[in-house]
């Protein structure tokens, strides 16, 4: 055989990388379909699902009522029925008025029974902040999820995980919260050759390096790779973790670098207050506590309802300008921001 | 479906209500221009096409009741008075608007007004529409709380658990339901098993009647009957106005699920085109009233728009401010 080069990647965006997630699942299982509000007729509000009503009917790409809590309710029952449903809620701030299919529903009804249900659906949910789009619709309520023992929470950030993360979650028995940063979906580029399927149990090292650990999700991973390039030219080293899933939250991947670096800062968009950046601390300091050079830092938004002015958006959310300021201030012995 | 009523129209008023709404349609229309331009960013959702239920809706209320709306609320805003001004700042996320740049568009706030918001969580609005009224009933105020909200709201729990309650507990809640046919992309017969929103509310024993909300002095003088009534006995009402959005849902809406037949055939019956006929023919406005009102609108909004370029921008430093009252209770 000759020897032909290998195709060059086409470049993708990241919503196309989940619809093709979607046909994918949709075509290799007749128990999936898809429901919310606006997925068929309009497309998805952010252009997701387009084209996919056309492809595989209303039967399975459903349109949805203005009723989140029903329809959600609704997954959880097609699930127990045999059904592997996909709910899109289409932003996390409307997952609120779901919260108590979510919560009360969903995440107990395995152990509540006793072992005897499970409930494999998957709920997919634009997140965060960044679009001017003001207070009720700027949440970053994934770490809030993340505080519920029966819901695993994930975050594709990437490329490679906005493609194969929802095959994941659909072979998890149990349910899956997927939350799409809405600053991600024009995210372009191409996808990493070989890769055919994720994981949900591991968090990754997107940069290595020696001297502190970023650890971040979703949006912020490309405020912190940013800032990373910056520190560089310091000849400061971050090492970059993206954690990938925040439940379960695989702590062995952060520990260890922690443990190498021997500084840490968290980097999240949600609150700092009783937040998952904290419970990260928590776990850095109880298990690496001796191997710390400097206390651990944060950079997380502002404690307001994130503000419409840009202005005062930016200077809520995290920025890699900040990522880098407190950096050095860890390394120069101490400080959150 | 109740129409125009046969009491005689003054020449003023019938003028003050075409006045009202070109300053909607005249703001919105720049709105949209603005947003091009960059000037307003985040969702906007503009009101082109019902600018007759917001005119008829607060035209008969006084100053002491309450208005709770929806992030398609520019519209509402202005009627109730807040100046075009303080609006438009707000849009620009300037210091000076009329939610210190906070809310944006879609969290439009007065509270000497005593307009509630700009809610954008659908059907987020009606129970503090409710509570609103129960505070009114407890502290023996003759003041009613109009709700506006959409067809789409319909569908959400809220709609149904503030029906209940305020009919339950006698509450003084005019619940507007500006029903233009589609929530986003879904039409109201894909979302609804019952199209009639009137039969929801005769559910909750609340009377309600569909209203021709593109004809402005037909929901003028339904709001006018409904708060007369509820003035007196205090009881709840639901009103349907019939209405049609001309423009996209938001400005990031292709609408690919109507089409444009569908929304000639709306203009064709217009708010504004339907009322200038009917005043043009019955001789209460003229060629030049009209030209002048429009003017007018335009020289407000040019000076709104001045206004928001050359307001200041909160300081970064108050960023923080206003997440807990500022003043005692
Ligand atoms: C609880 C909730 N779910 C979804 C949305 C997203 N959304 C914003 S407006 C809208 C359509 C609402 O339609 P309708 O109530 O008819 O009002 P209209 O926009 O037609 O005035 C949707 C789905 C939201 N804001 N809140
Ligand atoms: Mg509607």
């Amino acid at each position: 055989m000759p020897n032909v080069p290998p195709e060059p990647q086409a470049r993708i965006a990241y919503r196309d990388a989940v619809r093709e997630a979607l046909r994918e699942a949709l075509e290799a299982d007749p128990r999936v379909f898809l429901m919310g509000e606006d997925v068929g007729r309009y497309g998805g509000s952010y252009a997701v699902s387009k084209g996919l009503l056309e492809e595989f009917g209303p039967e399975r790409i459903r349109d949805t009522p203005l009723s989140e809590s029903a329809f959600v309710g609704a997954g959880i029952g097609a699930a127990l029925g045999g059904m592997r449903p996909i709910v899109e809620i289409m932003t996390v701030n409307f997952s609120l008025l779901a919260l108590d299919q979510i919560v009360n529903n969903a995440a107990t009804l395995s152990h509540m029974s006793g072992g005897q249900l499970n409930v494999p659906l998957v709920i997919r949910l634009a997140t965060g902040a960044g679009r001017q789009l003001a207070a009720q619709h700027s949440h970053s309520l994934e770490g809030w999820y993340a505080h519920i023992p029966g819901l695993r929470i994930a975050v594709p950030a990437t490329l490679e995980d906005a493609r194969f993360m929802l095959g994941a979650a659909l072979a998890c028995p149990d349910p899956v919260l997927l939350f799409e940063h809405l600053y991600l979906y024009n995210l372009e580029g191409t996808l990493l050759p070989g890769v055919r399927q994720v994981d949900l149990d591991h968090a990754a090292i997107r940069r290595p390096g020696r001297d502190v650990t970023l650890i971040t999700y979703g949006w912020s991973l490309y405020k912190c790779l940013d800032a990373a390039e910056t520190l560089a030219r310091e000849s400061i080293e971050a090492e970059v973790i993206d954690l990938r899933t925040l439940r379960p939250l695989d702590e062995a991947t952060f520990i260890e670098s922690v443990r190498r670096t021997r500084r840490a800062v968290v980097i999240d968009e949600g609150w700092r207050s009783g937040s998952l950046s904290a419970e990260i601390i928590s776990r850095i300091i109880e298990q690496a506590f001796y191997d710390l050079d400097a206390p651990p830092a944060r950079v997380c938004t502002a404690e307001v309802p994130v503000p419409y002015a840009k202005h005062l958006e930016d200077a809520a959310l995290p920025s890699a300008e900040r990522i880098v300021t407190v950096v050095r201030a860890v390394l120069a012995g101490g400080g959150s921001d | 479906m109740s129409t125009a009523p046969a009491v005689p129209l003054e020449r003023e008023h019938a003028l003050a209500l075409m006045r009202q709404m070109l300053r909607i349609r005249v703001f919105e229309d720049r709105c949209y221009q603005l947003y091009g331009q960059m000037k307003i960013r985040g969702f906007l959702h503009l009101y082109n096409g019902e600018e007759a239920v917001a005119v008829g809706a607060l035209t008969p209320l006084r100053d002491s009741d309450a208005i709770v709306a929806t992030y398609r609320e520019h519209g509402h805003a202005i009627v109730r008075g807040i100046p075009m001004t303080r609006v438009m700042a707000e849009l620009y996320g300037k210091q000076s608007g009329c939610s210190r740049g906070r809310g944006g568009s879609m969290h439009l706030f007065d509270a000497e007004r005593r307009f509630f918001g700009g809610n954008a969580i659908v059907a987020g609005g009606l129970p503090i529409a409710v509570g609103l009224a129960l505070a009114a009933k407890l502290q023996a105020r003759a003041d009613v709380t109009v709700c506006f909200f959409g067809d789409g709201a319909v569908a959400e729990g809220e709609f149904h658990e503030s029906l209940n309650l305020a009919s339950l507990w006698t509450l003084p809640v005019l619940f507007i339901c500006e029903n233009n046919l589609y929530a986003m992309g879904t039409a109201l017969q894909r979302a609804q098993a019952e199209t009639d929103v009137t039969a929801k509310a005769g559910a909750y024993r609340i009377e309600a009647r569909a209203v021709d909300g593109m004809d402005v002095l037909a929901v003028e003088s339904a709001v006018r009957d409904a708060v007369a009534k509820m003035r007196r006995d205090g009881a709840p009402a639901l009103l349907e106005m019939r209405t049609y959005r001309f423009r996209a849902h938001s400005m990031f809406d292709p609408q690919l699920y109507r089409d444009k037949a569908e929304i000639e055939a709306w203009q064709k019956k217009g708010p504004i085109v339907t009322l200038s006929t009917r005043l043009r023919a019955s001789g209460l406005m003229s060629e030049d009233d009209y030209q002048r009102l429009e003017r007018d609108a335009l020289t407000e909004v040019d000076a709104a728009v001045q206004f928001a370029e050359s307001a200041p921008w909160e300081a970064v430093s108050d960023l923080e401010r206003y997440v807990y009252a500022e003043r005692t209770a």
